[in-house]
C-alpha cells in the first residue's frame, strides 16, 4: 500500500512537471507576444517591457526562471494589467469552487439517492422514469442547457436575477454545472446498488431478520458507493472545465474566464498561473479518489 | 402378444417393442433442439434488433444522415451563401422565422408567379438560410466525431496491441507514458493545443487549408489525447487472450508475432474495439461542440452544431428557435449514439454491461 501511494504521488508529481513543460511552450509557440496588440508602444518601450518580463531572454531560461519563481510560491505578474497572478487566482477560484463544490455536492447527493432508489424499485414506474432522465441528460452539453436555463428563468420568466457583482444567485450555473455528473452517478450508483443486493451477504442479512431500512444502508449502500468513490475525482475535474463555458454563459467572473482571456490576451504568466493551478488541483483530486478507493476496498489490486 | 417376443422373465428389464409406436415426421422434428449455426456477427446483430432503443436510435441516425446527405442537394441555397435580391443583399431577409419569405422574395414571387424555396429554419442574422446551415453544422459535427473516433481507433488499438504483446520492460515503459497521459487535464491541454495549432496552421496550404485548420487540429489534439483510454483498454484484453492455449499452439508452430496478434488475438477483443469506438464517436462531439463554442471549433463560415449554438445565444431574447434547432440536433446525435452503443455493449459484450 505505502508503495502505492508513493508510486502514484510520483507520477502526480511527474505529470505536473510536464504540464508546465507542454504549457509552457506551446504558449510561446503562439504566434504574437503580449505586448504586440499594443500599437502605441514604440520598440525602445516595448524592449524595456521585454526585459521587465524576462521575455527576452532565450526560452529555456525563461522557463527555469518561471520555476524557480513558481517553487517559491511566487506565479509572476500578469502582462496584462500587471496584477500578482498568484492573487487573482485565489480570488476567481473563490468564485469557482463555490459554484463547482456546490454543483458536486448536489450531484453526489441526488445522484446517489436516484440511484438507489432506481435499484430498490427495480422495473416499477419510477426506476424507468429516473433512467429515462438520467439516459436524456447525459446528452445534453452544460452550454446548451445554460442558455436554456438563463433564457426561462432569467429572461422569460424573471424569477431569478442576473448574475452581477451584487447579486450573486447560485442556483442556474449550479444546476447547469451539475446535470450531467447527476446523471452519470444515478447511472453508476445503480448498477452497482444492483449486484450489490445479489450479493450473499445480503440475503443472509434478510434471512437472519435483519430490518429493510437496516439492510440498505448499512450493507448495501456502504458496498455500493465504492465505485462512486472512483468517479469523484473526474468529476471534479470535469466539473472545473466545465464551468469555463458555464461562467461565460453567466458573466460569472470564474477562474475559468481567466484562463480563456488569458489565451487570448498572450498573457503568459495568466495562462501558466491558471492552467497549472487547475492541473495540480486535479491531479491531486484523481490521486485522493485513487487513493481512497484502494482504501475503502482492499480486493482492489492496481498494477 | 406375438411369438416373436422373447419370453420375458419376471422383474427383468427387458422391454416390450409393440408398446411402442413409430415417431410422426412432426415428432421427430421436435427433437432438433440444434438451431441453425449461426457467425459471432450475426448473433450479436440478432440480438442488436431485439434492442428497442437500439433499433429507435438506428432508424434516427440513418434519418439524420439521409438528411444530410439529400438536404444539400434539394435546398437551392449554400450554407454561406448570402440571399441576395437583384444582386444586392436583401437586407430583408435577416432573422426570418421557419417557413417565412422576406419581403423582397414576396415581392419577387408575386411578379414571376414561381414559388421559392422556403427557408425551412428561417434565416440567420445575415440573411443565410439557416436550415442549410444546421444541415451543414451536423455534417461538420457528425464527421468530425466519426474521424476522430477513427484516428482514437487506428492509435489506440495499434498502441495498446504492442505493448499488451510485447510485455515486459516495453509494455512498463508504454503504460507509464500512458498513464502521464491520462492524468492530463485533458480540456485545458485541448483549448490550448487548438490555439496554437490554429495559429500555426493558418498559413498552411492543400488539404489543410481545405479542410479547415480548426477541424485539423481537433483530429491532431483527439489524435494525442484520447487514444489512451483504447490503448489500455485493448492492452487488458490482450493480456488475458494472450494466455489462451490456442496462441500457445500457434506460437509453438513458429506463427510469427504480428500473424498471432493479427489472426489470433485482435478478433478477440473485437468486441471491446467496437463499444469503445460507438462510445467514443459521441464524446468527440461534444468536445467539438465545446470548442466551437467557446469560439476554437470549425472556422467561419462553415458552420457546426456549436458554433451554431453560440451564434444564436446573442439573438437569444427575440429568436429562441435558433438555439433549439443545433441544440436539440446534438442532444438527438449524442442521444442516440449512446442508446446506440448500449446497444452494441449488451449484444456483443453482455459480461461488460454496468
Amino acid at each position: 500500500m505505502a508503495r502505492y501511494i508513493v508510486k502514484r504521488v510520483f507520477l502526480a508529481v511527474v505529470t505536473v512537471f510536464i504540464i508546465t513543460l507542454i504549457t509552457f511552450f506551446t504558449m510561446n509557440a503562439i504566434p504574437g507576444g503580449p505586448f504586440n496588440s499594443e500599437k502605441a508602444s514604440s520598440p525602445q518601450v516595448r524592449a524595456a517591457l521585454e526585459k521587465r518580463y524576462n521575455l527576452d531572454k532565450p526560452l529555456p531560461e525563461q522557463y527555469i526562471i518561471y520555476m524557480k519563481g513558481l517553487l517559491h510560491g511566487d506565479m509572476g505578474i500578469s502582462t496584462k494589467n500587471g496584477r500578482d497572478i498568484g492573487e487573482t487566482i485565489r480570488e476567481s477560484f473563490k468564485v469557482s469552487a463555490t459554484i463547482g463544490g456546490m454543483a458536486a455536492l448536489l450531484a453526489i447527493i441526488t445522484g446517489i439517492i436516484l440511484g438507489s432508489l432506481a435499484a430498490l424499485r427495480r422495473n416499477t414506474f419510477i426506476d424507468r422514469l429516473i433512467v429515462f432522465f438520467s439516459t436524456l441528460s447525459t446528452a445534453v452539453p452544460s452550454f446548451v442547457l445554460a442558455t436554456l436555463l438563463l433564457y426561462f428563468f432569467c429572461i422569460r420568466l424573471g424569477w431569478v436575477q442576473v448574475w452581477d457583482a451584487n447579486h450573486h444567485n447560485y442556483v442556474l450555473p449550479v444546476i447547469s454545472l451539475a446535470l450531467y455528473p447527476t446523471a452519470y452517478i444515478t447511472r453508476l450508483t445503480k448498477t452497482s446498488m444492483l449486484d450489490v443486493l445479489n450479493q450473499d451477504y445480503i440475503r443472509t442479512a434478510r434471512a437472519k431478520g435483519v430490518a429493510r431500512f437496516h439492510v440498505i444502508f448499512k450493507h448495501a449502500l456502504r458496498n455500493a458507493l465504492i465505485p462512486v468513490i472512483t468517479y469523484v475525482g473526474p468529476m471534479l475535474a470535469s466539473i472545473l472545465t466545465g464551468s469555463m463555458v458555464v461562467e461565460s454563459i453567466f458573466t460569472i467572473g470564474g477562474l475559468g474566464s481567466k484562463f480563456v482571456t488569458g489565451i487570448n490576451n498572450r498573457d503568459y504568466p495568466m495562462i501558466m498561473g491558471t492552467t497549472i493551478f487547475l492541473a495540480v488541483l486535479m491531479v491531486t483530486m484523481n490521486l485522493i479518489s485513487d487513493i481512497v478507493y484502494k482504501l475503502v476496498d482492499p480486493r482492489i489490486t492496481f498494477d | 402378444m406375438s411369438d416373436t417376443t422373447p419370453k420375458k422373465a419376471p422383474f427383468s428389464m427387458q422391454i416390450d417393442p409393440a408398446l411402442f409406436e413409430p415417431a410422426t415426421a412432426e415428432e421427430k422434428k421436435q427433437q432438433e433442439v440444434m438451431s441453425e449455426s449461426t457467425t459471432f456477427l450475426k448473433d450479436s446483430m440478432k440480438k442488436l434488433m431485439r434492442n428497442p432503443l437500439a433499433v429507435f436510435s438506428i432508424v434516427v441516425l440513418a434519418f439524420i444522415l439521409i438528411v444530410i446527405i439529400v438536404a444539400p442537394l434539394v435546398v437551392p441555397y449554400g450554407y454561406s451563401e448570402i440571399l441576395k435580391y437583384n444582386g444586392m443583399k436583401d437586407k430583408t431577409a435577416m432573422n426570418l422565422a421557419p417557413f417565412q419569405y422576406s419581403a423582397n422574395e414576396q415581392k419577387y414571387m408575386a411578379e414571376n408567379g414561381v414559388t421559392l424555396f422556403p427557408h425551412i429554419f428561417g434565416t440567420d442574422e445575415l440573411s443565410r438560410d439557416y436550415f442549410i446551415r444546421v444541415v451543414y453544422g451536423t455534417r461538420v459535427s457528425l464527421a468530425v466525431g466519426f474521424f476522430a473516433s477513427l484516428i482514437v481507433l487506428v492509435i489506440g488499438v495499434l498502441y495498446g496491441s504492442i505493448s499488451g504483446y510485447c510485455g515486459g520492460r516495453v509494455d512498463l515503459i508504454m503504460m507509464r507514458i500512458v498513464d502521464v497521459i491520462y492524468s492530463l487535464p485533458d480540456m485545458l491541454v485541448i483549448i490550448l493545443l487548438s490555439v496554437v495549432l490554429k495559429e500555426l496552421l493558418d498559413g498552411s496550404k492543400g488539404i489543410i487549408a481545405r479542410l479547415g485548420t480548426n477541424m485539423v487540429s481537433i483530429f491532431i489534439v483527439f489524435g494525442m489525447l484520447y487514444w489512451v483510454g483504447m490503448a489500455r483498454l485493448v492492452r487488458g484484453q490482450i493480456l488475458s487472450v494472450k494466455e489462451n492455449e490456442y496462441v500457445l499452439a500457434a506460437k509453438s508452430i513458429g506463427t510469427s508475432s504480428p500473424r498471432i496478434i493479427r489472426r489470433h488475438i485482435l478478433p478477440n477483443c473485437l468486441s471491446v474495439i467496437i463499444i469503445t469506438t460507438a462510445l467514443q464517436i459521441p464524446s468527440a462531439i461534444f468536445t467539438e461542440s465545446f470548442l466551437s463554442f467557446i469560439g476554437l471549433g470549425v472556422a467561419a463560415p462553415m458552420p457546426s452544431l456549436g458554433s451554431l449554438a453560440n451564434a444564436a445565444r446573442q439573438g437569444m431574447q427575440s429568436y429562441p428557435y435558433k438555439l433549439m434547432f443545433p441544440a436539440l440536433m446534438i442532444c438527438l446525435i449524442v442521444l442516440a449514439l449512446n442508446l446506440l452503443g448500449d446497444g452494441l455493449r449488451d449484444a456483443l459484450d453482455p459480461k461488460l454491461r454496468k
